[in-house]
């Protein structure tokens, strides 16, 4: 048997093992194991490429591998859970960065057809733009920049410009398929620009959907690397990654009820501003009552936003937790599908504090229970309880799906103050009737509910 | 057909089909675990590191070789780093009755 036989078949195998892989990403008890089960793909895919002939400059490769996984290890072993989307975020970038390498090297492998020529400035294009887009997504949500919108005037006609640039350049490029060629340097170049352009007029909260996007880019990049070495793994695998970008990011766009485009082009609207008037009182409470009040509950939903596990609050909170389930309180938490910074973040975060997942309500599932809650404790989370979504039509927010925790029968809301959320939107919730504030930090005030039940 | 243009075919075939096998196998994963997919897909688009390794061992100019390099480099980042962050999200995540707390 051929060599290059033996390495198509070990392909097979690889792409089995992440298909496979994925299936079991499906339940927390075998995700563990599959992530094992994908990576021994990888592994496979590796060694028997370097089986093969063409291979000769092993120390490049040594190198390389040493360097990279050096890094890898570090940055995976040292990363905040906090910050796991800045991570992924840049990770997406190098493989991005990657694929237009790949697609880059590929021209100095001889004569290059028009439809290699095609596939070469795709994996430049998208990894280009994966690469920069995702450099700016990591550092807006590393706060190394403002996160807000940054837009300008006749920012459309700029990137008007950018495209026609690529596309021009792109033809040029094709028809002269050389290594040197300034069309493919242009085309590289623009490519950063764009992905430049595409993340700096999304704002914060839209995060979660640039990095699935992001993330789908760069399975694209290397599926376009694919059909440039004509190489079907890079195909398949690509092709799984695009799939699971553009899920997540569809998942995301629908818990926001907005559409890509939407998301994608808002910052170049003016903010809506609601005209509904607020009306009612706040009710402040303070710890003592509110231990009280949870030590005659049985059934008690949290609701955590990114606040609560950036302070690293939800430790406490699963204290609360225990001494709530040891005093026969059954214990959930509702998670929105767009709490914290990433698609699923927030479980993550909770998972981190040793909240066992079976207690992880997604929203549509808590929703329909929500009247036989007798206490919900908003903690951090301000736009995803807020009624004025589905009862004030002039809110921006209005239509996006929400936690109803105004159903529950008394809510209690962890404050330090009155300020409005992430999106700047007034929320109607404190000022309903069943609604007692508990100002102050939260973390401080778990602690000293807490503190109450172990007394 | 030219050959080809039998290969574009062949190649979008497979691609077509594995889009689907994506869809499939992606939309049953539970919101819980959707950081830890996204990890762990990011880790397989790491996949390019096959190319890199082609392009950089292929011995042809010595631009081709840095390329290759620096794309080695950068894919194995994404390999090692993407795996191993995925496993250390995933070993968090336990049910109540494995003795949950710690």
């Amino acid at each position: 048997m051929s060599s290059a036989v033996i390495i198509n078949f070990a392909y097979i195998a690889s792409a089995l093992a992440f298909v496979f892989g994925l299936k079991m990403l499906g339940s927390p008890a075998t995700a563990r194991k599959g992530n094992a089960l994908s990576a021994i793909g990888m592994l496979l895919a590796i060694v028997v490429t370097l089986l093969d002939q063409q291979i000769l400059t092993f120390t490049w490769i040594a190198v390389a591998v040493l360097i990279g996984s050096v890094i890898g290890v570090l940055t995976a072993r040292l990363v905040a859970m906090t910050s796991m989307p800045e991570m992924v975020a840049l990770f997406n970038g190098f493989g991005g960065a990657a694929s237009l390498l790949v697609g880059w090297a590929a021209l100095f492998g001889g004569e290059a057809s028009s439809f290699v020529a095609i596939t070469i400035v795709l994996s430049v294009l998208i990894g280009g733009v994966t690469l920069s887009g995702s450099l700016i997504a990591w550092a807006k949500l590393s706060e190394k920049m403002p996160g807000k919108a940054i837009t300008f005037k006749g920012q459309a006609f700029v990137n008007g410009l950018i495209v026609l640039t690529l596309v021009l350049n792109a033809i040029w490029f094709v028809q002269q398929p050389v290594g040197d060629s300034v069309y493919l340097y242009a085309v590289i170049g623009v490519s950063l620009v764009f992905g430049i352009m595409l993340v700096i007029p999304i704002g914060g909260a839209d995060m979660p959907v640039v990095i699935s996007l992001l993330n789908s880019y760069s399975g694209l990049a290397a599926c376009a690397a694919g059909f440039v070495l004509n190489n079907n793994l890079l195909i398949v695998s690509g092709a799984l990654v695009g799939a699971s970008g553009i899920i997540l990011t569809n998942i995301m766009c629908k818990a926001m009820n907005r559409s890509l485009a939407n998301v994608l082009f808002s910052g170049f609207k003016a903010v809506k501003t609601s005209t509904a008037k607020v009306e009612g009182e706040i009710k402040p409470i303070n710890c003592e009552d509110a231990y009280l009040v949870l030590e005659a509950a049985s059934n008690v939903v949290f609701v955590p936003g990114y606040g609560m596990a950036v302070s690293q609050a939800q430790h406490v909170v699963r204290e609360l937790a225990d001494h709530l389930e040891n005093n026969g309180c059954q214990v959930r938490y509702a998670i929105h599908p767009v709490a914290g910074r990433m698609p699923g973040h927030m479980n993550v975060l909770l998972a981190e504090a040793s909240v066992p997942y079976d207690q992880l309500v997604e929203m549509d599932a808590i929703n329909p229970q929500m009247d036989q809650v007798d206490v919900a404790i908003v903690i951090g989370a301000n736009d995803t309880v807020n009624p004025a979504a589905t009862e004030d039509q002039g809110s921006p927010i209005y239509g996006m799906p929400v936690i109803q925790v105004a159903n529950a029968r008394t809510v209690f809301v962890l404050k330090r103050g009155m300020n409005a959320g992430y999106s700047g939107v007034e929320n109607p919730l404190f000022y309903k009737d069943n609604v007692r504030m508990l100002f102050g930090d939260a973390k401080h005030s778990v602690q000293t509910i807490a503190g109450e039940f172990a007394a | 057909m030219t050959p080809e243009l039998q290969q574009i075919v062949y190649l979008s075939f497979i691609l077509m089909l594995a889009i689907f096998l994506g869809f499939e196998l992606i939309a049953k994963v539970p919101a819980t675990l959707h950081t830890p997919l996204m990890s762990g897909s990011n880790a397989i688009s790491g996949i390019t590191l096959v190319g890199a390794l082609v392009s950089a061992g292929a011995e042809q100019t010595a631009m081709a070789t840095w390329l290759g390099a620096a794309a080695v480099t950068l894919a194995t980042i994404n390999v090692v780093g993407g795996y191993l962050v995925t496993d250390r999200m995933l070993a968090m995540f336990k049910k109540k009755s494995s003795g949950g707390a710690q």
